[in-house]
């Protein structure tokens, strides 16, 4: 590549003013009488509707690492990449009928994060500490990947340099501190226009470009054909991988903070269960992008340098004009913003009500956790930006690789734990340990193979687990994470029947029955917990509500 | 469950605490298929037949988006509350929205938002 494309780079500067606009003048938007309070700023007022919420939470689960990578992954592996599509179809009926009665009990008792309701539901601090800790682990690495995603436009593009990442992260690191959540969501219009229009454009015309949609999959018929195991379908040993895969994704996805940020900030329950209808539209949008990476294959793309996350924009500056090019990157770019700005929200929400307030200054005013949390937020973008640039972006990728298998060790707490409280706090923390210990385990062991079978890597090459190394006799393997969460499971039900024999505490309650089917007119919603300080509630239990 | 908690006051609006609904229904069980079905690979895992020269395989799961999408909206259609209650809660968004709003209301920043017009849960 000779130089920098100014037509692309002024096009994506063009929109990157737009939305740095946006995000300051997003303060102003549903203004409340004051920002300093978390829930305005860390939640939006809680008060998204149906269109914001679908626009929220679409650029937040369908972030521009997603974009880039899992082209990149059927462009390297295969029919393998595609369980982003069945991953995104199961998680919106699984969620159902969770999210809802999550919505309503952090709407009566004023949490604000998952480990708000295990602290007040286990009557735990311990419990809901180690949530809030696996929350912030499993989000920062994914914060620091969103940059990848960047990074990979502007090498397309021909810009040299770390210097225009630094500049693109500190101006959202200004106006997510001046906006809050309101910030990525009026974003968030802008981003999801883009990548559909780029999207409805590139099915378009690239087929026909391409020579149709035989020739794009019979180009990576012809690729896989002759190395091993990948292929247009999947082996008969990679079935069981790919189902697990897909359905653990799913489970954890909710799990991690910023999904949940997303569904507080709905105004009511008929808004998250229309929008569990709704969010599909961009799972079909993820098919068709996965494809874009068998039309790279037809296309004859080369990744530029060894970054397999460069094909797609590749791909783009090779089948469009260089303006439509542009207007694709800056929607690949501005899809990196949206969900990094939300995650550091989210882990600064954990931050400040989980650690600051509990552990370091339990009479923090509301102003001052807004205060906390906003500067927080600062900290992990800036750090998301130290450990791309400093640290080598493979360990961002194996963090992230670990997150997904981690965050998955907080559903028995956060999501049985909206059913029934039978599991012991004992117990699930033993289980919590237990599901890490062997995940991470597992992860050490999975060594990464070459396209020619030799190993690469001796240690977290991927997430999918050898039965045989079980001792099954069986050449399938299973995603880590779900094996980890049945490892956790097993051990907090065996814990749990212990301590109910020795009728160890489980402590008190601090919700009731009703609170988990609230809806917004109900007398014990409160929109606005005022004052905070009775948060994390639980340790005092029968806070009333305002209003 | 034993909770020494009762449920909180309500505050102005009298002392009765939050109605004791269900969020049971047969009709949740229909959300079983379209977490079932994508993860029976072996069901799927072919290219015959193709359409318009997608693989079985990738097309096939295309569709079960709107498998999903269909069966959300059948239960929540199904499971959906009385219209006397849809209105409450309507009232309820606009009772805690209306005076926020008309005390700060910025033209320019709503005017970027039209589609939110639904926000109060109208449709």
């Amino acid at each position: 590549m000779d130089g920098v494309n100014v037509v692309e780079l002024s096009i994506v500067i063009f929109f990157f003013v737009v939305v740095t606009v946006l995000g300051f003048v997003a303060s102003r938007w549903r203004r409340a009488e004051s920002l300093m309070h978390l829930d305005e700023w860390g939640l939006g007022g809680r008060n998204f509707g149906t269109w914001v919420t679908w626009f929220l939470l679409g650029g937040d689960l369908y972030t521009a690492y997603t974009f880039v990578a899992v082209p990149a992954l059927m462009f390297g592996a295969g029919a393998a990449g595609f369980f982003a599509v069945p991953y995104t179809v199961v998680i919106y009926p699984l969620v159902f009928l969770v999210v809802i009665r999550l919505w309503s009990v952090s709407h009566v008792r004023g949490y604000v994060t998952p480990a708000d309701f295990v602290r007040a539901r286990f009557d735990s601090p311990g419990l809901a500490l180690l949530v809030a800790l696996t929350g912030i682990v499993a989000t920062m690495p994914y914060i620091a990947l969103q940059l990848v995603g960047i990074e990979a436009i502007l090498k397309a593009m021909g810009v040299e340099g770390e210097l225009p990442l630094i500049v693109a992260f500190v101006i959202l690191a200004l106006y997510t501190y001046n906006s809050g959540l309101r910030a990525p969501a009026l974003i968030a219009f802008v981003k999801d226009t883009l990548i559909y229009l780029t999207i409805i454009v590139a099915v378009i015309v690239i087929p026909v470009k391409l020579g149709g949609w035989d020739a794009i999959f019979g180009a990576a018929e012809e690729k896989f054909s002759a190395g091993t195991g990948a292929g247009v379908i999947l082996p008969a040993t990679g079935q069981l991988g790919y189902a697990t895969l897909a359905l653990g994704s799913a489970l954890a996805l909710f799990l991690y903070p910023h999904s949940l940020t997303g569904v507080l900030a709905a105004s009511n329950r008929d808004v998250l269960k229309r929008n569990m209808s709704a969010l599909p539209v961009y799972s079909l949008a993820l098919g068709f992008i996965a494809l874009l990476g068998f039309m790279a294959i037809a296309a004859g793309v080369t990744p530029i340098g060894e970054d397999g996350n460069t094909i797609v924009p590749v791909l783009f500056q090779e089948m469009f004009p260089s303006w439509f090019a542009g207007v694709a990157f800056a929607a690949i770019g501005i899809g990196a913003l949206v969900p990094a700005a939300i995650m550091s929200i989210a882990a600064a929400n954990l931050f400040t009500r989980n650690i600051y307030k509990e552990f370091l200054k339990r009479d923090a005013t509301p102003r001052q956790e807004a205060q906390v949390a906003k500067i927080v937020s600062l900290v992990v973008k800036f750090g998301a930006v130290a450990a791309i640039l400093f640290i080598d972006p493979q360990f961002s990728i194996d963090l992230q690789l670990i997150g997904g298998v981690i965050i998955l060790q907080t559903l028995p707490a956060v999501a049985l734990g909206l059913y029934t409280r039978w599991l012991h706090r004992g117990g699930l923390i033993a289980g919590w340990f237990a599901g890490m210990a062997s995940g991470l385990l597992m992860l050490y062991n999975i060594p990464r193979l070459g396209p020619d079978g030799t190993v690469v890597r001796e240690h977290f090459g991927g997430s999918s687990f050898a039965l045989s190394k079980l001792g099954l006799d069986s050449a399938s393997s299973v995603y880590t994470g779900l094996l980890a969460l049945l490892a956790n499971l097993l051990v907090a039900v065996l814990v749990t029947v212990v301590l109910r024999a020795m009728k160890v505490s489980d402590g008190v309650d601090a919700t009731a029955p009703a609170d988990y089917t609230a809806e917004r007119e109900d007398p014990t919603f409160r929109e606005l917990p005022d004052p905070l300080e009775s948060a994390p509630p639980g340790a005092t239990g029968g806070e009333t509500a305002r209003r | 469950m034993a909770s020494a908690v009762t449920p909180p006051a309500g505050g102005p609006r009298g002392t009765d605490g939050a109605p004791v609904r269900s969020d049971r229904s047969p009709w949740n069980w229909l959300l079983l298929v379209p977490i079932v079905v994508p993860l029976l690979v072996p069901l799927f895992n072919r290219v015959e037949p193709t359409l318009f020269g997608w693989p079985f395989f990738y097309w096939v799961q295309l569709l079960f988006v709107a498998l999903g999408v269909l069966t959300t909206v059948v239960v929540y259609r199904a499971t959906r509350r009385s219209p006397a209650e849809q209105a409450a809660a309507r009232a309820a968004v606009a009772r805690d929205t209306t005076p926020r709003d008309t005390a700060a209301r910025d033209t320019t920043a709503r005017g970027t938002t039209p589609r939110d017009t639904d926000r109060d849960g109208g449709r």
